[in-house]
């Protein structure tokens, strides 16, 4: 007697069957449709930029007026510098208050809220950034400078910094504070001694993921940094740096230029993609 | 030594407590000029004309809101599919691989899609898909409205599609890790009961985890409404109310990255800061939304344990 209703041929249970494949085959076709932009746009650079990266040109020469020839020399001096100085500003200032937040928040309201509004911060527009140190530091100095991109990129490195920190320190074992403790240790040196060092590569970890983050915004340097056609150290003066340097060259009608921010653009995605996977192997080999 | 280590750690953690509200009040205090001569009115007048400093902001949020709104429409449906994927669908040892692969697209600079944008994909639409789409779906009655116009190539459209292109890893991510709180005792009782992966999908792991689902929405819209540098590459700055999704446009973050640095005059500066409150505004409201949806997900969760 085959009247079960549970049987291949049942309608309904076909219906669903087909659905149920439709559905997943979907699903794989928006992972492929994600994979395909990210293909797209990484040949894409490679393509275009490979030329650019494979001279050495652009490595000592300086941005050229339109029409001639150079490299990127002071956007990638500059770039290095407004990077590395944000990320002094802006690590210890993010461990300090995620170690709060980790260590000393237990009670009182500050640290939830401060996690709430960091959550906030840590996706809030860039440019808007860019704005807040314009209004607060660029109109009071009254000239646009390096130190007010370091500034607006520390602003960016801080939420980063902030988060991870907090994540990494819940994660170290209450015990190891315990027997810390335990051997009349202070808070403090606990903290310093044992705890930061237990956490020390998820801490960098987000150090690094910050430097990537903020080695590619341009919004925030517009306002800040600006720009600048010729080789110039000066944090006190507006500096060149990479990202509008390519914003620039690439709005122009200029062949050279476009060239350039080409090679410009597959240098600064280059060391991102590699700062992020460099960032996720740390993290995997502490598991 | 103690109080003072707690202390100082105490003092960085109040400054981030307190920098939303600094950003917040600096840019009230820049935009006073503009909020007293103009006032409310600049909410809903079209106008942007630097010469007879005459300013009015819909434009610029007319078209943060639509970009953004096309990037939810094509974004959403697919961070869901590739998160399904991902958590029911593959293979273990393809998962991190795969979905590595889709995070990294949230690692590319934002100017990088922007000039991608320009000169590679603005070109082939305009050549292609907007000729087709304009012929196709712009000759049909009312809807058509949408697409008319002539094939550009930049445009309201491109930037709202290479802003479903950015937000994608991070409404995936959420989806992932949402989706992977379902308990498998849930999951598994489906199965037992005959239902197919997609019912499971659909009727447990999808209810178990709305609010979650929704707070991952939010934190994508709240990234493509403040996105900046792809968009100013391709919506075309200009300063004109369109219907059509195909007529070039303006977003706020791309007309503070336009003019910003050439504003001259007071009223037209303070016309630009206020653009930025209003664009801080809303990204803090839905991303806070986003935060407590997020929130109370977490608290159900540890009620459930």
């Amino acid at each position: 007697m085959s009247s079960s209703v549970v049987n291949a041929a049942n309608p309904l249970y076909r219906a669903r069957k087909r659905l149920n494949i439709f559905l997943l085959t979907v699903s794989g076709v928006a992972l492929l449709f994600g994979l395909f932009w990210l293909a797209w746009i990484l040949g894409t650079l490679l393509f275009e930029g490979g030329h650019a990266l494979a001279r050495a040109t652009l490595y000592y020469q300086m941005t050229p007026p339109p029409g001639a020839d150079g490299g990127l020399a002071n956007a990638i001096a500059g770039s290095l510098i407004l990077c590395s100085v944000g990320t002094l500003i802006g690590t210890p200032v993010g461990i300090l208050a995620g170690t709060y937040l980790a260590e000393f928040g237990k009670r009182g309201w500050l640290a939830g809220a401060t996690r709430f509004l960091n959550d906030v911060l840590l996706s809030a527009p860039s440019i808007v950034i860019g704005l807040f140190v314009y209004s607060v530091y660029v109109t009071r100095v009254g000239h646009f400078s390096g130190f007010a991109g370091a500034l607006a990129l520390a602003l960016i490195v801080i939420p980063v910094v902030v988060r991870t920190t907090d994540d990494m320190l819940k994660l170290v074992p209450n015990s190891l504070r315990e027997a810390t403790a335990a051997l009349g240790c202070p808070p403090w040196k606990m903290i310093v001694f044992v705890t930061y060092r237990a956490a020390s590569t998820g801490i960098l970890t987000g150090i690094l993921l910050a430097v990537a983050r903020i080695s590619g915004e341009t919004a925030p340097l517009l306002f800040t940094a600006l720009n600048n056609q010729f080789w110039s150290v000066n944090m006190n003066a507006p500096m060149s740096n990479l990202p509008t340097v390519i914003f620039q060259f690439a709005m122009s009608p200029y062949q050279d230029w476009h060239r350039l921010a080409w090679g410009g653009a597959a240098l600064i995605t280059l060391t991102v993609l590699m700062l992020n996977i460099l960032a996720r192997a740390l993290f995997r080999k502490r598991d | 030594m103690d109080v003072a280590f707690e202390q100082l750690t105490r003092l960085f953690a109040l400054l981030v407590f307190s920098l939303l509200a600094a950003i917040l009040i600096s840019l009230v205090v820049g935009s006073q000029e503009s909020l007293q001569k103009i006032g409310f009115s600049f909410l809903w007048t079209t106008d942007w004309d630097p010469v007879q400093e005459k300013f009015g902001a819909l434009v610029p949020i007319y078209g943060t809101l639509v970009t953004s709104l096309i990037a939810m429409a094509i974004g959403v449906p697919v961070s869901f599919g590739i998160a399904l994927f991902l958590t029911e669908l593959s293979p273990a040892w393809l998962k991190r691989p795969l979905g590595t692969a889709i995070e990294l697209l949230a690692a590319i600079p934002s100017i990088i899609y922007g000039m991608w944008g320009l000169f590679v994909f603005v070109p082939i639409f305009q050549t292609y898909l907007q000729p087709w789409m304009i012929n196709t779906l712009g000759e049909i009655p009312g809807l058509g409205l949408l697409f008319a116009g002539p094939p550009l190539g930049i445009g309201m459209l491109t930037a709202g599609l290479i802003l479903s292109i950015m937000v994608i890893p991070f409404i995936t991510a959420v989806m992932r890790d949402v989706f992977e709180l379902v308990p498998p005792l849930l999951k598994e009782s489906a199965y037992g009961l005959g239902a197919t992966t997609w019912e499971v999908v659909w009727r447990v792991v999808l209810p178990y985890t709305k609010v979650g689902v929704i707070g991952g929405i939010m934190l994508g819209l709240g990234r493509a409404l403040g996105e900046t540098m792809a968009v100013t590459f391709v919506i075309g700055n200009a300063h004109r109310l369109a219907l059509s999704l195909n007529a070039p446009g303006n977003s706020i973050a791309s007309a503070l990255a336009n003019e910003f640095t050439e504003a001259v005059g007071d009223l037209y500066f303070s016309s630009l800061i206020e653009l930025g409150l209003i664009l801080f505004l809303i990204t803090t409201i839905v991303l806070a939304f986003s935060k407590l949806l997020l929130m109370q997900l977490a608290r159900q969760e540890g009620e459930r344990t």
